[in-house]
């Protein structure tokens, strides 16, 4: 059996030290991503060569934690053959389960290492159970990672109508789009998450002190301006602030991100199988931390479902890494749409 | 080439989108995709009306196709889903994989839409099996791995290519036009029915960059392929795709049909455009560059 757990805490391993932090503080199992545009964190200086997966899972297996490998950009014909060798590595090192996007991919993995257990990922952008039950069906997938675009009576419909495992986003960095189905930052620099594993990249940032206040830009595009005082944020495209018939606010998200700790209970009664943190770029500190507050949270919802209730410390613990300090339960919270 | 008039992705009266689609049936285009594709909230027309405007077309001697919702959240846009799918008179575009496994289960040829994230041979293969006969390209997909794709691209399928039409760039659960206006998606009030094209986005500098259309984002940029058809053609695609708008619609097919037909050489074709579009053009994905430059093409 995959799980020997009902309900997994999944965490981010950017690179070797962050999955050795996220093993170390109560991980049941971690993703990774190899040091190309296989993966959907495509970042420089980030993910596994093959002396460091193969570190990473010998440090993982030898504590009892999975080891999952995420190859979820999507393929492009001329380079088809890096994403096979990609899923052939991951079987030949032993990976757990290997979390994939494209379908003609998944036919490869299913054909070629029938043995190795498919995750469909978020970037398949499945957000109802025929789509999964599509996936399941064709290749054979145990488990799906939902956009983060569903409500809990969702998430429940969901749940109710596949046997595939069903795993949701608990904390962390927040798409407000529908991953996958999103080509804003192919549209502003050319470089796509579907394609390429980036979106709003460092490389077409530009930082600028002006009389106006600080400005930043992705491609030229003005995406936020800051006043003096005011703290400057990444120009993530989608959570800039914009003009929209003539008043300017955070026209498509602010950013904030993703806390569903309240929500620990509900998620494990509706039949979620495991938990999600973002964060392959965060630091092994922060990796340590939110592991360490998640694996409480859920040790304790896992004791006694109906006597949980979130602990200040926790939450205190979770606003010292949080990007801009502001949480949201997002989509799960239905008026939050 | 054939000319192909995607769905409607904006929200406008009843009465309308019928006239709308009796002005479509007189025009110079041999494929009509229909049906609400968005926003599940959206109910001028309901199922059965689309089939109505379906059989117009097909009346009018053009191919008629229902296109499914593109983000599917709920029971009940499952539901919608089914509907489409057991209509049987006309072909379906499916825009999501359960829509891809309604049609498979029930053995029904389909039109794989640019949401199923076709990027490989692999892919189309596979939806080929299933039962595809045509699939649109992904927007941000180059016209280089487009060839690469067509190389090999399985017998008898055909190539779509989105050609003409703010780009469909981005779908999520907020409704950002209810956003807008400080109301829940829930409790919207329907306010995209205001929007005829959406609701210009713009910079803290005054440019136009995203359109918000409900729950979908778009590009300010008027993708325009008007100076790429003859590469299109050298590609063995075969039909670009015309996204509706407001108005002019019937007025730019004549000039792609009349550009594809060889009555009109590019550069006429583009100044009879003029006054047309609803913002500057875009054709930087065909280019393999970012969405919204504009790369000069063929005269």
């Amino acid at each position: 059996m995959f799980a020997n757990k009902s309900f997994q805490l999944v965490c981010p391993a950017g690179a070797l030290p962050a999955l050795k932090a996220a093993v170390d503080n109560g991980a049941d199992c971690v993703y990774t991503g190899l040091k190309d545009d296989t993966n959907a964190r495509n970042f420089t200086g980030l993910n596994f060569d093959d002396a460091q997966l193969r570190e990473g899972v010998r440090y993982a297996h030898g504590r009892g934690v999975k080891v999952l490998l995420a190859l979820n950009t999507y393929p492009q014909t001329a380079t088809w053959r890096r994403w096979t060798a990609a899923v052939d590595k991951a079987a030949d090192f032993g990976v757990d389960a290997i979390i994939l996007a494209d379908p003609g991919l998944m036919e490869y993995a299913r054909t070629k290492h029938p043995q190795l257990r498919l995750h469909l990922s978020v970037q398949g952008s499945a957000t109802n159970h025929e789509a999964i039950n599509f996936y399941h069906q064709q290749f054979g997938i145990q488990r799906a990672v939902l956009p983060r675009v569903l409500a809990m009576a969702q998430v429940e419909d969901v749940v109710r109508n596949t046997p595939v495992e069903i795993e949701v986003f608990g904390f962390g960095g927040l798409c407000v789009m529908v991953e996958g189905r999103c080509a804003l930052s192919a549209y502003v620099t050319g470089d796509s998450p579907n394609t390429v594993g980036v979106c709003s990249p460092g490389k077409a940032v530009r930082y600028e002190q002006t009389p106006q206040g600080m400005e930043t830009r992705l491609n030229g595009v003005l995406i936020d301006r800051f006043a003096q005082g005011e703290k400057t944020g990444y120009p993530t495209l989608c959570k800039g602030r914009f003009e929209v018939a003539d008043e300017t606010y955070y026209a498509i998200e602010e950013p904030a991100s993703l806390n569903t700790l309240e929500l620990l209970p509900k998620l494990m009664e509706v039949g979620v199988k495991a938990i999600k943190i973002e964060g392959r770029q965060r630091s092994p500190a922060y990796v340590a931390q939110v592991t360490k507050v998640w694996r409480d949270a859920i040790d304790a919802a896992l004791r006694d479902r109906q006597a949980f209730s979130v602990r200040d410390a926790w939450m205190a613990e979770l606003n010292k890494v949080s990007e801009g300090n502001m949480h949201t339960l997002g989509a799960y919270y239905r008026p939050w749409k | 080439m054939k000319l192909a008039l995607g769905p409607p992705l904006y929200y406008w009266p009843r009465a309308e989108v019928f006239a709308f689609y009796e002005a479509i049936a007189r025009a110079p285009v041999d494929i009509v995709y229909l049906g609400e594709t968005v926003c599940s909230r959206r109910h001028e027309l309901r199922v059965h009306d689309w089939i109505d405007i379906a059989g117009l077309i097909a009346a009018a001697g053009k191919q008629a196709v229902l296109g499914t919702q593109t983000l599917i959240e709920s029971e009940s846009d499952l539901k919608t889903l089914r509907k489409i799918v057991d209509e049987k008179a006309f072909l379906t575009e499916a825009n999501d994989m359960g829509a891809v496994r309604l049609l498979t289960a029930g053995g029904r040829p389909f039109v794989a839409g640019p949401f199923l994230n076709v990027f490989n041979s692999a892919t189309l293969a596979l939806l080929a099996r299933l039962g595809a006969q045509r699939w649109v390209m992904p927007v941000e997909m180059s016209a280089e791995a487009l060839r690469e794709l067509q190389a090999d691209r399985p017998a008898g399928m055909e190539t779509e290519v989105f050609a003409y039409g703010r780009l469909p760039l981005a779908f999520s659960a907020r409704c950002f036009t209810a956003r807008h206006f400080n109301l829940q998606k829930d409790d919207c009030q329907f306010k995209c029915l205001e929007f005829s094209d959406g609701l210009v986005i713009r910079t803290r500098e005054k440019q136009a960059f995203l359109n918000l259309n409900g729950i979908q984002t778009q590009s300010d940029k008027v993708y325009n392929l008007i100076g790429e058809v003859e590469a299109a053609r050298e590609l063995g695609v075969d039909i670009l795709r015309i996204s509706p708008q407001s108005r002019h619609t019937p007025e730019l097919i004549g000039i792609f049909r009349a550009r594809l037909d060889g009555a009109l050489d590019t550069a006429t074709a583009r100044s009879r455009m003029d006054g047309l579009e609803l913002s500057a053009a875009c054709n930087g994905f065909w280019y393999g560059k970012p969405g919204l430059d504009q790369i000069a093409g063929e005269t």
